[in-house]
């Protein structure tokens, strides 16, 4: 059982899961990010490799993944970076990213050059569930890596009870279909869905994600989830404070109390 | 040697779909009716229709007489310059708002690099009456006014893509978010062979007109429908797909493929994908594109906005591992020449794009009897600015 499964086990409601970017606001930030948010009370993360092209993102996680690579990050550097996790940082760890920098890296050593580092998971918006499947599942598996996929308000039942079949993390549902950044949407068709999921009794955990910004939002998406992930909102946060560390520990406050 | 998509939407190694979740049901759906739809008659008789009355279809192939004296070949021009809307692009709009309202969508989104695309969709978009939102790179925006302001006047709404480097790319990330977050009204008319599965398959039927008319022409003026040569130019690659399509299977017939090499295939402002890109995946189809070590999409340059993109279409990343299709590159001043040459020689103006093809003419070496098809994808009215600039006229 990898860190994240661990996890699920123990907590069953509230979980908080803090996403930013690898390099951002500069490049040796990494690290000294994870350990703040671990230290502040989050319960999981998600460490963003950048790309230059992130299509599900809004315009916030767009300008990090670019100063990020800017300041010279890669997922050479990254991993580099992450040998230190494991002796800083106890909580679970998902890189999340897109394809390219992915396969570009090669499948294999991305998986094994996470799972050395510590990494409990992945998340790839754009690799596809069947590609994943017949290709690239091995190597995930070998590694002991949780893959997680997303679950929009648009996924039929058939979809999602195979994406549940496949998943050993959680299931990353989209509180709305939208790119990442904006507000939470709030309607009944949205509750609908939430219960829609929730009677298919997926044997995975499921963590809501896309408009999760602040305490509001967040106690809503746990009426119906395991937890929630905030993703935008703290990227913002740090963009905008020079000594952004010291703003950690405050934002996770605001969310949990 | 299969050159065709399979059922899981591959070409080989490439094709695919690389997408989000989000747009999930919105392909899935594509997938599973388009080819239903266009196999009925009620569609097949309106896209007729439209491609002969409205489009002004068949163009016409033109035996350039003069260019053919000077190149010692029998050299043709198909004239899909003479669509309306200036170019080959409207092949596929036509197709896809047919299709779009079959589907019952009604809001329209498209990218567009030179505006030629983007002019194509919302024409179309005007004719039936569709709400149409295009996204244009801010950089192209600037230096392809006159087409900003006919998707205007025809009442689409230009959105400026101000990500990344501002151009083609950009505009079609942009569009694809606004997909993502209007996923049940919309209809994305992608304007090239690119994209997840089904598109680029779907684009290049649509374009394939360009081919099977060719090959009609040929026998009512040579007597033979197989040509020596097929020439195009490639961006994203729609007309080059339409051009080649039909005599894909005619392994005798040679097809080459022009990219932009800008100011030269090694100076770090280039376009020629086939020769400085590597196998990866871009705007949600594995194929071959620009990008560095670390998977990052490089920023392409061309002097014609409609060549100015980092990857090429699946198919065509299939068709140059293969070796169907050559892929030959031409740089910035080879293509403005060629550009000059077919003015004074034909009297016809081509899009710089277009002219990209016509610069391979400079290259080739041909016996008196062979025959050569060129695909004049667009017009040049819309390049004025860059000539006047260019040649200092």
């Amino acid at each position: 059982m990898n860190r994240l499964q661990q996890l699920f086990e123990k907590k069953k409601n509230n979980i908080l899961s803090i996403y930013f970017t690898a390099g951002y606001p500069e490049i040796g930030a990494t690290i000294k990010i994870a350990e703040a948010l671990e230290k502040a009370g989050a319960d999981f993360l998600e460490i963003g490799f950048p790309y230059s092209d992130p299509l599900a993102d809004g315009p916030v996680i767009q300008n990090s993944s670019q100063v990020a690579i800017e300041n010279g990050m890669t997922l050479k550097l990254l991993f580099q970076q992450l040998k230190d996790l494991r002796t800083r940082v106890t909580i679970p760890v998902l890189l999340m990213g897109y394809a390219n920098p992915m396969i570009q890296y090669g499948v294999a050593n991305f998986c094994k050059a996470a799972a050395d580092a510590g990494v409990d998971g992945v998340i790839v918006p754009d690799l596809p569930l069947n590609e994943y499947e017949e290709i690239y599942q091995d190597d995930f598996i070998k590694n002991g890596l949780s893959n997680v996929f997303l679950v929009t308000p648009q996924t039929s039942n058939e979809r999602i009870k195979k994406i549940d079949e496949l998943s050993n993390g959680f299931i990353y549902l989209l509180s709305s279909s939208s790119t990442t950044g904006k507000s939470l949407n709030v309607s009944d068709e949205i509750g609908e869905y939430y219960e829609r999921v929730k009677s298919l009794n997926p044997k995975n955990p499921l963590i809501i994600g896309f408009g999760i910004s602040d305490k509001n939002s967040f106690m809503r998406a746990n009426q119906y989830a395991n937890g929630a992930i905030v993703g935008s909102a703290f990227v913002k946060t740090i963009g905008n404070a020079k000594d952004y560390l010291s703003h950690i520990p405050q934002f996770i406050r605001k969310i949990r109390d | 040697m299969n050159y065709r998509v399979n059922e899981n939407g591959y070409y080989g190694d490439f094709g695919g779909a690389y997408i989000p979740e989000m747009l999930y049901p919105n392909i899935e759906q594509l997938k599973n009716q388009y080819l239903n739809i266009i196999a009925q008659p009620d569609f097949k008789a309106e896209f007729e229709d439209l491609l002969k009355n409205y489009v002004g279809r068949p163009s016409p192939l033109f035996l350039a007489k003069r260019l053919s004296e000077k190149y010692g070949a029998k050299i043709y021009l198909k004239r899909e310059d003479l669509n309306h809307t200036g170019a080959h692009k409207v092949n596929n709009t036509v197709g896809q708002i047919i299709l779009a309202e079959k589907l019952g969508k009604k809001r329209i989104i498209a990218e567009t690099g030179a505006g030629q695309h983007g002019v194509a969709t919302a024409t179309v978009c005007a004719l039936k009456g569709l709400e149409c939102v295009i996204y244009m790179g801010e950089v192209d925006i600037e230096r392809q006014a006159p087409n900003v302001a006919r998707m205007k006047m025809m009442g689409a709404t230009v959105i400026p893509a101000t990500s990344g480097s501002k151009t083609l790319k950009d505009a079609t990330n942009e569009a694809m978010r606004d997909w993502i977050n209007n996923p049940v009204d919309t209809h994305y008319i992608i304007g090239s062979v690119v994209g997840p599965h089904p598109y680029p398959e779907m684009v290049s039927l649509f374009q394939s007109i360009i081919s099977k008319e060719t090959k009609q022409q040929l026998i009512e003026q040579t007597g033979n429908d197989q040509p020596d040569y097929v020439l195009a130019c490639v961006g994203g690659g729609s007309n080059a797909m339409g051009m080649f399509y039909h005599f894909l299977d005619d392994e005798n017939v040679k097809l080459i493929a022009a990219e932009a090499a800008g100011l030269g295939v090694n100076s770090g402002h280039s376009a020629a994908t086939s020769v400085l890109g590597k196998e990866g995946v871009l705007h949600g189809s594995r194929t071959i594109l620009m990008q560095t070590e670390d998977g990052q999409v490089v920023e392409p340059y061309s002097i014609s906005a409609g060549l100015d993109y980092p990857g090429i279409g699946p198919q065509h990343a299939h068709l140059h591992k293969v070796k169907r299709v050559e892929y030959v590159s031409i740089t910035d001043d080879e293509a403005m020449q060629a550009s000059l040459l077919l003015s004074k020689m034909e009297g016809i103006i081509p899009a710089i794009e277009s002219a990209h093809a016509l610069a391979q003419l400079e290259k080739m070496t041909f016996k008196p009897d062979d025959v050569v098809v060129i695909c004049l994808s667009g017009r040049g009215d819309k390049d004025l600015d860059t000539f006047m600039k260019y040649f200092k006229l």
